[in-house]
């Protein structure tokens, strides 16, 4: 259990830009991709702003034959895999096929196809369903797809734990690491912006109905008033650092801490989880709150939660004690790929010593908070705590730090 | 010095058998729960059986809200996940620490029947594409994210620790167990209460397995309808329900003096990377897996006393399988008694690993190697000895218990007496 799991490459599909370049050229500009919604006609709704993935034209990047069985979310999933895999300068091919593996984190799978295929069954009739039907909606489907296209038959897994999947399986991929997995393919990528899904997300009760896409997702700020879901997210390659080391690869990174925590019932008067995942995290690190440089927010932008989590950071940290930021507001919350998406930014954060911004809010509420705004923020960047939270009590942390030969 | 994980509390929600109890008396007895749907007017699709399970919310413990609130899966998962801290002995309040313990739950399939039910009525039977939303359940978002499972499991047991669901289609159910027994290895947990839960009997799952012909068609017997490793199986039958588990780090259960079923002694996973529903008939990847898993172990194939199989009843999965047995465990494969429990419970996809590992236990528990009920015409590609239709009196220390799903998942298991 000793062996040092890496980033080697970033593949990203989200609202910012398709790849990692245009995703953090945007970011680093503060560019809001929160807009009305143009996959459905969502005038009927009281929410109508969605991060969409523009441009992203599936027929482009993948094989004809995948296209048909497979739903929006899995085609930018292997996409994201397609181009982790490129960025890392791996050829799946000249790998063990055993030694390569897949983890992938979904919140809903492939809504959109299942709106489809229900629609066959109901209107229709049951021989109308899909013979995909078995498989493309399915939690499991991201990562049975990528391990079939690339060959790689390695110990894989999926998680499922809303958005902080999204850290859990870069969690689960460094476990497989340590266990002897060369090269993981781990992240999140989601997407429900379909009437079905967007009905379910509805329900959950923290989807903003503000109308105006530079006010709507204002995480921290005092007239917070929910979320605008998004699409998409971000797959790594997570590699042992000796292959890393031995093939000269470019090392982002190392996932060096995690830990995962559960909420107590809200009635039972304990402390929520967030402060022990992120104590955890750091313990798990060998690090101390000041060998953290900055903190990639969950930010719910809901009032109660954002001051659990600024609490948080806060009895971690001390008032003002560390940099914060949401790059989120750009995007929305993309499900499971929010937290991915956030790690990959993080990763690009330590390469170019810069801190992206929060946009949409001009203070946050709480003053202890050190927001970072309107401006990307330079400064050494070594180590990064990501967080996510998800609908029901579940709290991850993960902390990447800046790779040094010879560490541990 | 490795971190022990071993079992120490059973919970089973299974078709035909509420409780543990009721599981392994249906087991030992070779009896099938395998009967024509109740849930729904089957007549409109090709397969029109399944194992459904008798399961009333209200006799086993759920509060009118909880049974609102929660998909049929949910509720399984919470009410086995109860059982299996009754059977543990685990005093909530005394020596569980919520900060220590975790939640892993297993699901293929999440709240498909929730889902299915409620899209019926938000979109007025198919009609609308732009669904109308005020005919939503206020629950619906738990249903869209089946991470529910593991929240509600989580704070009915009072655990603060890890908590997540395993979605690896059906090998769910071993890959949740397996993913608990390394978070208690790796010290993040001392407790996880793990398991899996499906309810997948609904009609968008029974016409999506009618269309690639997976499920069988044969509903003229449906006692007799799941016939693993039999020469005319044609397809498996769905099946629902769940089993949770306490597992405890090994030390910690001794000290306090639990009873430990077996220990989780080995597991791997591996890919097929080949196709999302088809199987190569050679089982290279799950031999791979059960390898991985003995060596994890350190077991020798010889020392194998029982083989739990995945044993669905398709022509693809039950060859592919008996292969698997041939390269991993070579002529042993041929002395070590197979059977598979779905020919009595059906397939109930991601919850069928755990309900397995149930029997596992059970069987090492009781000594006794539950049969392959329906198995009458040996098929000669299956040629291993599947314990046809009687259960066996048999010393049983040590288990393998394997699975293999769509995605192209093989999940492989080692469970042990623990000595």
């Amino acid at each position: 259990m000793s062996a040092t799991a890496v980033v080697t490459g970033i593949g990203v599909v989200a609202p910012t830009g398709l790849g990692a370049a245009e995703h953090w050229t945007a970011t680093c500009r503060g560019t809001n991709r929160i807009a009305p919604i143009t996959r459905f006609d969502a005038s009927g709704y009281p929410a109508r702003l969605a991060g969409e993935v523009a441009g992203f034209v599936a027929e482009e990047h993948l094989p004809s034959r995948l296209i048909p069985q497979t739903d929006h979310m899995t085609r930018m999933a292997i996409v994201a895999a397609d181009w982790a895999l490129e960025d890392a300068g791996i050829r799946p091919e000249d790998w063990p096929e055993f030694g390569m593996g897949v983890v992938t984190s979904s919140s809903s799978g492939g809504f959109e196809f299942g709106q489809r295929e229900l629609q066959n069954l109901w209107s229709k009739g049951g021989q109308f369903v899909s013979a995909y039907q078995s498989f493309a909606w399915f939690y499991a489907v991201n990562s049975g797809q990528i391990s079939i296209r690339h060959g790689m038959r390695g110990p894989s897994s999926v998680v499922v734990s809303g958005e902080s999947g999204g850290l859990d399986a870069i969690a689960q991929a460094r476990r497989l690491v340590r266990r002897g997995g060369q090269v993981m393919i781990a992240g999140g990528v989601d997407a429900s912006i379909c009437p079905w899904g967007w009905v379910a997300q509805l329900a959950g009760g923290r989807v903003s109905t503000c109308p105006d896409p530079q006010l709507a997702y204002r995480p921290f700020d005092a007239d917070a008033g929910g979320h605008v879901p998004g699409e998409g997210g971000a797959l790594l390659v997570v590699e042992d650092a000796d292959s890393a080391r031995r093939r000269g690869a470019h090392v982002y990174a190392e996932i060096a801490g995690h830990a995962a925590t559960f909420d107590p019932a809200p009635e039972s008067g304990r402390e929520p989880g967030l402060r022990r995942a992120i104590e955890l995290a750091l313990g798990d690190a060998g690090m101390q709150p000041q060998d953290i440089d900055v903190v990639f927010a969950d930010a719910a932008a809901v009032p109660q939660l954002d001051q659990v989590e600024a609490g948080a950071i806060r009895a971690v940290f001390g008032p003002r004690g560390v940099p914060v930021t949401a790059p989120k507001t750009m995007t929305g919350r993309l499900l499971s790929g929010a937290a991915s998406l956030d790690v990959a930014t993080a990763l690009l954060s330590i390469r170019d010593q810069r801190v992206p911004p929060t946009t949409n809010i001009s203070a946050a509420a709480d003053a202890d908070l050190d927001l970072v705004l309107a401006e990307p923020r330079h400064g050494a960047v070594d180590a990064a705590l990501i967080l996510a939270r998800s609908y029901g009590g579940f709290n991850s942390a993960l902390v990447v730090r800046r790779h040094t030969e010879g560490k541990p | 010095m490795e971190r022990r994980v071993v079992i120490t509390g059973i919970g089973v929600i299974a078709p035909g058998a509420i409780g543990t109890k009721e599981f392994w008396a249906l087991l030992s007895e070779g009896r099938t729960a395998t009967r024509t749907i109740t849930f729904f007017d089957p007549s409109p699709f090709r397969s029109r059986v399944a194992a459904e399970a008798d399961f009333d919310p209200d006799l086993h413990g759920l509060s009118p809200q909880e049974s609102r609130r929660m998909d049929r899966a949910a509720q399984f998962a919470v009410v086995a996940a109860r059982e299996a801290l009754m059977d543990s002995e685990l005093e909530l309040d005394l020596s569980m620490d919520p900060h220590r313990t975790g939640v892993t739950v297993g699901s293929a399939v999440g709240a498909t029947m929730g889902l299915d039910r409620e899209y019926r009525v938000v979109s007025d039977g198919g009609r609308l594409d732009v669904v109308d939303h005020t005919y939503a359940v206020p629950h619906l978002y738990d249903y869209f994210v089946p991470s529910s499972f593991a929240g509600e499991v989580a704070r009915s047991v009072a655990a603060e620790g890890p908590a997540t669901v395993i979605s690896t289609g059906c090998t769910s159910g071993l890959d949740s167990v397996g993913y608990a027994a390394e978070v208690i290895r790796e010290g993040s947990a001392d407790v996880m209460i793990a398991g899996a839960s499906d309810a997948p009997i609904s009609p968008i799952t029974v016409a999506c397995f009618d269309a690639i012909k997976a499920t069988t068609p044969r509903h003229d017997d449906p006692a007799r309808a799941s016939r693993p490793f039999d020469r005319t199986r044609n397809g498996f039958v769905l099946g629902e329900g769940a089993a949770m588990f306490v597992l405890e780090e090994y030390e910690r259960a001794k000290a306090r003096g639990a009873h430990p079923y077996a220990e989780i002694a080995g597991f791997a996973t591996r890919c097929n990377a080949f196709h999302m529903t088809g199987l190569q008939p050679d089982g290279r990847e799950m031999a791979e897996a059960i390898r991985a898993a003995l060596g994890q172990a350190r077991v020798a194939s010889n020392q194998i006393d029982y083989i739990n199989a995945h044993g669905s009843g398709t022509k693809q999965n039950d060859r592919h399988e008996t292969a698997a047995f041939k390269a991993s465990l070579g002529s042993d494969a041929y002395r070590t008694p197979v059977s598979s429990i779905k020919s009595m419970v059906g397939h109930s996809l991601g919850a069928i690993g755990s309900i397995e590992i149930a029997a596992s236990a059970l069987a090492i528990e009781h000594n006794l190697v539950p049969p392959t009920a329906n198995l009458h015409e040996p098929d000669p590609e299956c040629d291993l000895d599947y314990v046809p239709n009687e259960s066996r009196t048999w010393p049983t220390d040590m288990v393998l218990t394997v699975g293999s799903g769509f995605g192209g998942f093989q999940s492989a298991m080692v469970l042990g007496r623990v000595t």
